[in-house]
C-alpha cells in the first residue's frame, strides 16, 4: 500500500517483520518484492524429488544443511516396495547432504517439528507440504512450496516472496459446549469462502485465540490453507512461551507492531455456535451439524496435521468411554506422532478408544491424503477430523468425505451417523 | 500468486490496448513453457475451486505421465482424451487450491495445455507454475466473459486476454518482473542452473559441482 492512500503505516504486521529480517530490510510493507532467506526449511518424502532436481544441475551440497528438517510421513509404513525405495534414497540423501535433523518416521512432520521444539516465533519456515502454515501456532511464517522451490531453496538458502496483505482474525465470544478450534476455521471458511485470505497472511487475535491451546492453534494454523493464505499466524505469547519451555525452546512474545496495517478484519462470534461441518467436496462447503445430522457414515477418521493430537484423542476418549463403535462404522485413530501415541497410551486414551472398538494405526498421514491404512470404495462415506474433502482424496472419486472436529467425528462413529457431538459431550476444548 | 496487486481493467472490443491481435503474428519467439509471448488457443472452461487433487489425483500421482494422463481434471471426463496442444482453460476462482504437488501444473503443462486464465488462484499451484515456467495468467472477468470453445488470444507480458469471438478484452493482473523473469528464463531450475554456471552459489566458496547426469524421475510428491 502506498504511502498515503490508507491508514498512515506506522509499524508492521507479523508477516512484514519475518519478511524485511529475512530480506535484511529494516521495513516492508504489502506487495513488495523480497528475496528471503528461510530459517528452517522442512522436507519429507519429497526430499527425493529434490535430490534428483540438484543432482540434473549439479549440486551436491546445500547452502545450509543445518537448516534442514527432514520426517518421512506421507508414505510410513511403506504401503509398497516403491515406497520403501524411496524412503532408503532419502535416507541416503539425508547422509549425502549432511542434514543432522532428520526425524526419521516420527509422525506427521509439522506435529514433529513443532513438538521438538524446531520452530520459533518470528521464523520463516518452508516446507515442501501445503499445510506448513501449521507452525504459525507458534508465531512463526510457515509456508508450503513445490518440489522445485525447495530444491531451490536447498541450493541457495533464499527464495523470492511478495510481501503480503494480512487479514486480520478476531475471534471472540463464549467457548460453547461441544465445540473445538475445527469449528472456528470451517465457520470461516464456510462464511468467507476458502479464498478469504488468498495471498495474503492472517493473524489470529481475540480472546477465544488466546485462551487458545496450542493445539487448538495448530489446528486453526493448519487449516489457514484452506483459507489461501501464504501465513496463518498466532501471536507468540505466554501460552507458547509455556508450550516452547517445555521443550528447552526460550520464546519471547511476538505479535504485530503497534500501527500495523491490515487487509481487512474478520470477526468470528463462537457465542451460540454450533459444531461446524464441511460437506463434499470443498472445505468450505460448511453447514451446521444439525443440518446434516443423520447422515450415515461407514468410516470415521481421526487423524492428519489437522487433528489428532493428544487433546483431540482425548476428547475422542471421553465420548468414546463406556460406549461402542457402532457396528457399520470403522473408526480409525492414526496419531499425529509417536510421541502423542505415547502419550495418549500414557494418558489411557488408547485404551479406551481401543475398548470401544477403534482401531490405533502407526502414526503419519495414513488415509488423509488417500496414500494408504483406510481408503474409501465407491459409494461410501467418511466423517474425518482431517482438512480436505476434494473429490477422490481418500480413495475413490465416488466417495464422499465429510469434515468436523474429533468430536464430531467420535460421536458420529458411536451413533453410525453424523449427530450433535453435544449430545455425548458437553466439554469445549475452547 | 503472492499477489500482483494491480485491479483488472476491463475494456471492449476498441480498447487501445498496446498489445493487440496484430503483434501476434509478428511475435513468434518460442517461450519457455509451451508457447510464445502471445498465445492463442480454443478455451476449455472450467468452474470455481477446481483443486489439485483433481488435476493430479494422489492414487496414480507416481505413475509415469502416460499411464496417468486419463485421470487429468475427470471432472470433465473428456477433457484428458480430447485436449490439444495449445489449447487454454478459463477457470473461476480458486484454480488450483489445495496441496503443494507440482504434478498439478505438470500435468496440465505436457497435455499440451498453453495457458490457464482464471479469476484467481490458489497461491501455491500459481508459484508451483511460475517454477516450472507453465503460463497463468490472473484475469477477474474472464469467467463471465468467456464461453466453452472460444477462441482466445493471451498477452502473457501484460495479461491481456482477447476474445476472437466476442471482440472483448480484457486486461488482468500481468505478472510482476520478477515472476516474469523466472517463466521467461524456462523455470526456476533453469536459473539455478545459470547461478551454478556463473559460480554464483555457495556461502563459503564454490559448491562442490557434480557432473549432471540425467536423474530418473522421482515418483514421490507432496500434498
Amino acid at each position: 500500500m502506498a504511502e498515503g492512500s490508507g491508514p498512515v503505516r506506522t509499524g508492521m504486521t507479523m508477516a512484514e517483520q519475518v519478511l524485511a529480517r529475512t530480506s535484511g530490510r529494516a521495513t516492508v510493507a504489502a506487495g513488495e518484492f523480497v528475496t528471503a532467506r528461510a530459517d528452517v526449511l522442512m522436507c519429507h518424502e519429497a526430499l527425493t524429488m529434490c535430490g534428483s532436481q540438484l543432482r540434473r544441475v549439479g549440486i551436491s551440497r546445500l547452502a545450509h544443511p543445518e537448516r534442514v528438517h527432514v520426517v518421512l510421513d506421507h508414505f510410513f509404513p511403506a504401503p509398497t516396495a516403491a515406497n520403501a525405495r524411496d524412503h532408503t534414497r532419502a535416507r541416503d540423501l539425508v547422509e549425502r547432504y549432511g542434514i543432522t535433523n532428520f526425524h526419521g518416521h516420527a509422525g506427521i512432520c509439522h506435529q514433529v517439528l513443532t513438538e521438538r521444539g524446531a520452530v520459533r516465533p518470528g521464523q520463516l519456515v518452508l516446507g515442501t507440504d501445503s499445510h506448513s502454515t501449521t507452525y504459525g501456532a507458534l508465531g512463526a511464517a510457515g509456508a508450503g512450496i513445490g518440489v522445485t522451490e525447495m530444491t531451490y531453496v536447498l541450493a541457495t538458502g533464499e527464495l523470492w516472496f511478495q510481501v503480503p496483505p494480512t487479514v486480520r482474525v478476531a475471534l471472540i465470544g463464549a467457548g460453547g459446549p461441544g465445540l473445538m478450534a475445527k469449528d472456528l476455521v470451517l465457520a470461516i471458511g464456510g462464511r468467507h469462502g476458502t479464498d478469504v485470505a488468498q495471498y495474503a497472511g492472517i493473524e489470529f487475535h481475540g480472546p477465544r485465540a488466546e485462551a487458545m491451546s496450542i493445539a487448538g492453534r495448530m489446528t486453526m494454523a493448519n487449516m489457514g490453507a484452506e483459507l489461501g493464505a501464504k501465513f496463518a499466524m498466532f501471536p507468540a505469547d505466554v501460552v507458547t512461551a509455556a508450550y516452547l519451555a517445555g521443550r528447552g525452546v526460550d520464546a519471547p512474545p511476538f505479535g504485530p507492531e503497534v500501527g500495523a496495517v491490515y487487509d481487512r478484519t474478520i470477526t468470528l462470534d463462537t457465542t451460540d455456535l454450533e459444531p461446524q461441518v464441511a460437506r463434499p467436496h470443498n472445505p468450505g462447503n460448511v453447514a451446521g451439524i444439525s443440518a446434516v445430522a443423520g447422515t450415515p457414515v461407514h468410516q470415521a477418521f481421526l487423524g492428519s496435521c489437522t487433528n489428532a493430537r493428544l487433546e483431540d484423542l482425548a476428547v475422542a476418549a471421553e465420548i468414546l468411554r463406556g460406549r461402542r463403535v457402532h457396528p457399520r462404522v470403522r473408526l480409525l485413530v492414526t496419531p499425529a506422532s509417536q510421541q502423542v501415541f505415547l502419550d495418549a497410551v500414557q494418558a489411557g486414551h488408547v485404551a479406551v478408544l481401543a475398548e470401544a472398538g477403534a482401531h490405533i494405526t502407526a502414526s503419519g498421514c495414513g488415509a488423509c491424503p488417500g496414500g494408504h491404512q483406510g481408503l474409501l470404495g465407491p459409494g461410501e462415506r467418511c466423517i474425518s477430523s482431517t482438512n480436505r474433502n476434494f473429490l477422490g482424496r481418500m480413495g475413490s472419486q465416488e466417495a464422499d468425505v465429510y469434515l468436523g472436529s474429533p468430536a464430531v467425528v467420535a460421536a458420529a462413529a458411536v451413533a453410525g451417523e453424523l449427530i450433535d457431538p453435544r449430545q455425548l459431550w458437553n466439554g469445549s476444548t475452547l | 500468486m503472492s499477489g500482483a496487486n494491480s485491479d483488472s481493467t476491463v475494456s471492449g472490443a476498441n480498447s487501445d490496448s498496446t498489445v493487440s491481435g496484430a503483434n501476434s503474428d509478428s511475435d513468434n519467439a518460442v517461450m519457455p513453457g509451451g508457447g510464445g509471448p502471445v498465445l492463442r488457443g480454443r478455451v476449455w472452461k472450467f468452474g470455481h475451486d477446481v483443486d489439485t487433487d483433481v488435476m493430479a489425483p494422489w492414487g496414480v500421482i507416481a505413475k509415469p505421465f502416460e499411464e496417468r494422463r486419463d485421470h487429468v481434471l475427470r471432472i470433465r471426463p473428456e477433457f484428458a482424451a480430447e485436449v490439444a496442444p495449445g489449447d487454454l482453460i478459463v477457470a473461476g476462482r480458486n484454480w488450483g487450491c489445495g496441496s503443494s504437488r507440482e504434478q498439478a501444473p505438470e500435468n496440465l503443462a505436457l497435455l499440451g495445455v498453453g495457458a490457464v486464465v482464471a479469476e484467481s488462484f490458489g497461491r501455491i499451484y500459481f508459484r508451483n507454475a511460475i517454477a516450472q515456467a507453465f503460463p497463468n495468467v490472473a484475469c477477474p472477468g474472464i469467467w463471465e466473459a468467456t464461453d466453452d470453445g472460444d477462441e482466445l488470444e493471451v498477452h502473457l507480458a501484460t495479461a491481456t486476454v482477447r476474445n476472437l469471438r466476442t471482440g472483448a478484452e480484457l486486461t488482468g493482473r500481468p505478472y510482476t518482473p520478477e515472476m516474469l523473469a523466472i517463466v521467461e528464463a524456462g523455470g526456476l531450475l533453469e536459473v539455478l542452473r545459470r547461478k551454478v554456471a556463473a559460480g554464483e552459489l555457495g556461502d563459503g566458496g564454490p559448491p562442490v559441482v557434480e557432473t549432471p547426469v540425467p536423474a530418473p524421475d522421482s515418483t514421490r510428491s507432496t500434498s
